[in-house]
């Protein structure tokens, strides 16, 4: 009995923790790989790395949990960078640029919202959509070229406050904004709650169609910043910035234990899964494996944390719903 | 004497904080139903899973005609002869009647395809045979729950097992269903099959049980044969307790029309359905399954859409466009459906319990974490949810349970009127007269009380007046002395016309 107790509380921290665990791990291995992976140097290094697609990530957090999903990120990261860049340009005012690089954002995902909601498309479809819009609108607003000598415009990506570098401290910001949201606001509750069983939502008087939609306006909000904060980190307003980087952010989100079947996911979790992802490649670039290999191996991994998920989920129906289908969807997968 | 087709010995088995069955041992014989009987919670599905193979026990052995057997999966269960109906049914809604029936062994032709013609064949022929009007390629989502469950009995017994587990077959089913299912349960019976049924109404218990077991808090304190129990003994060994008699109904003095419903008209097939509920007072509706109630409902809480039809709170005229309309009007409804409308399976019971009413402890947006947990364990404890604490997942709660777990929900809500559609759905006796009671005390607060239900006796016991519907219309408006089956009946198969 005792026995067993102490076998259930193990199981209970497993499962909940099981993420945090898997990270440290990963520190240690890491460690023992290479003695310059601790430095606060190096540690520094990543997070600035990973800041971008991070913020991504908590955006992708919020809509997954509410049974949604956004893969235009990457785009829309482009077209809010490239005008926010240009704003700052012909004004020379930072904070009309970061203010524009935000509304745009906001704007493209206001109208992922629309399209979700009010016409009832798949969230993968029109977002899908919105992808291709806005990489198309950059690129014709620019012509194509890249915009350069951006000056002080830079600030926003190598500026410090104290020690920490801004891309950092607003990756900071974020998480702590998507942790309230998430656990300590009715809008968190209810989001819960829409991913988890919508018909129920509705039935309890949430407005599930202003949900769904919030939850893409604060994406927008999210992708607007991660777009300001890339083109200044790389010095340049650049249309074809941040392609692939939808799949960066979605990975780092269940890795970080987000459930594609929505109503489950933790900020927390989702940044654990970024740094997960962060000294992955991280650790694959000291130790110098082939920049192919390591797309493969990064491959490999998103099959298994969505692999685990899925198995997971498997075993939750199994045994709290008792799923009488179960059985019949294995054996099609064996015939 | 006749063969015992399964026999478990010892059973145990935990999870986190509850142990859920302990030494348990528990037989069936071949031709005979063995009726298994608790209150919400005690651990009857839990043994039926094990014996299905879904969960495994921490102790203890299972015996499959005399051979001593690992039950390590459902697919396994199926290959030693048992079949199982579930009490929460999981369905996926796209799919149609007939690719259900035969999910998983569906007939192949060559290189895999799958041999719809046949499916076909079969699918009709089987509906036939049990005298069912379906049509083979109607989705899963467009059924009621009560023809959902029907089909989830065909498949069991399609499969020819020899053990067929029944778990609250009837929670959901019309009584001409009912009595369906139960000419398949003698015709099983006969051929030697066995039957494992669990329910918590007692009449039809003492229908076709040969064997009563009582299971309480995880033990078998009890097996009998039939004749050598009674109704009472029966209720008095599952609770520990002797029970109210009858129902707990009081007189409350009946004030003003405080709802009042006038031509409702709407696509679910309803017409012109006009009624009014009065401030202290239980109404009824009672009519067939299918006649239009719960749909009548749904139109008046918002989660549907109506043609036409107004409805006044208070005397105002009020716009229910939705449901958080019909909330701000003091309108609740309790659905019959709970796995699809009332619960959300993974969240925790505290999340569950203070969904619609979060404006109590969201001050501003931010969480009033402590008034919450505290709201939560009152109203839990009120109506007695049992459960290891309010952060487990509502999905690993039994049946009943989630039933309280939704019902807890429109408490905390604190309407002024509450549509109840099938309130005692699933629940135990004892915990059945826990909510008529909750009802008493409700309305002599002041508050009223629509009750949707198919068990005539409840309805009977419990309310001041009542509406009988058939076939999408009011047929009949009764007072409490004019209550009787018959009466209702009339008009609920429509035979005598009475304008109202
Ligand atoms: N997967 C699970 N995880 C945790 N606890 C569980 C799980 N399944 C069941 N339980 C617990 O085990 C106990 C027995 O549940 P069970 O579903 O067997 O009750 P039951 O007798 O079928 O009740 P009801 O009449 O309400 O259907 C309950 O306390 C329930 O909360
Ligand atoms: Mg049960």
């Amino acid at each position: 009995m005792n026995n067993l107790m102490t076998r259930e509380k193990w199981q209970t921290i497993k499962s909940r923790y099981s993420i945090y665990l898997v990270l440290i791990v990963m520190i240690i291995v890491c460690n023992l790989l290479n003695e310059n992976f601790l430095s606060p140097r190096n540690l520094s290094n990543i997070s600035a790395q990973i800041s971008v697609t991070t913020i991504l990530a908590f955006g992708e957090t919020i809509l997954i949990i509410g049974g949604l999903l956004d893969l235009s990120c990457g785009s829309v990261l482009a077209l809010a960078g490239v005008l926010s860049v240009y704003v700052f340009k012909e004004t020379g005012s930072l904070s009309l640029a970061f203010a524009v690089g935000l509304i745009v954002g906001v704007l493209c995902n206001f109208v992922n919202g629309i399209l979700v909601r009010r016409f009832n498309i798949p969230a993968f479809i029109a977002t899908l959509a919105m992808m291709t819009v806005a990489r198309g609108i950059a690129l014709l607003f620019t012509k194509g070229q890249n915009i350069y000598q951006i000056g002080d415009y830079v600030w926003f990506g190598q500026g410090k406050i104290g020690f920490v570098p801004l891309p950092v401290f607003f990756m900071i910001i974020v998480g702590i904004v998507t942790w309230y949201i998430l656990g300590h606001t009715s809008f968190g509750r209810s989001l819960y709650a829409v991913g988890g069983n919508e018909e129920a939502a509705r039935a309890s008087g949430i407005n599930v169609g202003r949900i769904k939609i919030g939850a893409y306006l604060i994406n927008g909000a999210f992708v607007g910043l991660a777009g300001i904060l890339l083109m200044a980190r790389t010095n340049v307003g650049a249309p074809n910035a941040g392609q692939g980087y939808e799949f960066e952010a979605l990975t780092a989100a269940i890795i970080g234990g987000t459930s594609f079947s929505g109503g489950l996911g933790t900020a927390g979790g989702t940044l654990a899964g970024a740094f997960i992802v962060g000294f992955l490649n991280n650790i694959m670039n000291l130790t110098g494996v082939d920049s192919y290999l390591q797309q493969v191996i990064k491959g490999g991994i998103i099959a298994l944390a969505v692999g685990y998920d899925m198995w997971a989920k498997v075993n939750r129906t199994r045994k709290t719903l008792g799923a009488a289908k179960l059985p019949n969807e294995r054996k099609e997968a064996k015939a | 004497m006749q063969k015992t087709l399964l026999e478990v010995r010892n059973i145990s088995k935990s999870f986190p904080g509850v142990k859920a069955l302990e030494d348990v041992c528990f037989s069936v014989k071949e031709g005979s139903v063995h009726v298994l009987c608790g209150e919400n919670g005690a651990g009857k599905s839990t043994l039926m899973k094990i014996i299905n193979g879904i969960y495994q026990p921490d102790g203890g052995e299972t015996l499959i005609k005399g051979e001593k057997v690992q039950i390590t999966s459902p697919i396994k269960a199926g290959e030693l002869g048992v079949s199982m109906i579930f009490q929460e049914l999981n369905y996926t809604p796209e799919m149609t009647i007939e690719e259900s029936l035969f999910a998983g062994r569906w007939p192949k032709k060559s290189f895999g395809r799958v041999d719809w013609k046949t499916i076909r064949q079969k699918t009709l022929q089987l509906l036939k045979q049990e005298n069912l009007s379906y049509d083979p390629e109607t989705k899963l989502k467009d059924l009621s729950i009560s023809n959902l469950q029907m089909l989830e009995i065909l498949k069991a017994i399609s499969r020819d097992a020899d053990i067929i587990i029944m778990d609250e077959p009837t929670s959901s089913i019309t009584n001409k269903e009912i009595e369906i299912l139960f000419e398949k349960i003698a015709d099983l019976r006969a051929r030697g099959k066995g039957i494992v049924y669990i329910s918590h109404k007692m009449d039809e218990i003492f229908r076709i049980a040969d064997e009563i077991s009582i299971l309480r808090d995880g033990k078998v304190i009890e097996t009998r044969p039939k004749d050598q129990f009674d109704i009472d003994s029966v209720i008095s060994l599952m609770v520990g307790r002797a029970l109210g008699q009858g129902y707990p109904k009081e007189e409350v003095p009946v004030g003003d029309v405080v709802l009042e419903v006038e031509g409702f008209s709407g696509p679910a097939g309803f017409s012109n359905v006009s009624f009014n509920v009065r401030k202290g007072e239980i109404v009824g509706f009672a009519g067939l399954v299918g006649a239009g109630r719960t749909e009548v409902m749904r139109a008046l809480f918002g989660l549907d859409d109506r043609f036409g039809g107004t409805v006044k709170v208070h005397g105002a005229p009020v716009r229910v466009r939705n449901v958080q309309d019909s909330i701000r009007n003091g309108v609740v409804m309790l659905s019959e459906d709970r796995r699809r409308y009332g619960i959300v399976p993974i969240r925790d019971v505290k999340e569950n319990v203070t969904l619609a009413s979060m404006d109590q402890f969201f001050q501003k947006g931010r969480l009033n974490a402590s008034k919450e947990r505290s709201r939560v364990e009152e109203i839990c404890k009120k109506i007695n949810v049992k459960m290891a604490s309010i952060d487990v997942q509502v999905s690993t709660l039994s049946g009943g349970n989630q039933q309280k777990v939704v019902l807890s929900k429109w408490m905390l809500q604190d309407p002024d009127i509450l549509i109840l559609d099938e309130p005692t759905r699933g629940i135990d006796v004892g915990a059945k007269f826990e909510i008529y009671k909750l009802m008493t005390n409700l309305v002599k607060e002041g508050k009223s009380i629509i009750m949707v239900s198919s068990e005539l006796p409840e309805l009977i016991g419990m309310c001041d007046r009542m509406y009988v519907m058939a076939e999408g219309r009011i047929t009949g408006e009764l007072d409490r002395a004019e209550f009787s089956q018959e009466a209702i009946m009339r008009y609920a198969m429509n035979m005598t016309r009475k304008a109202v």
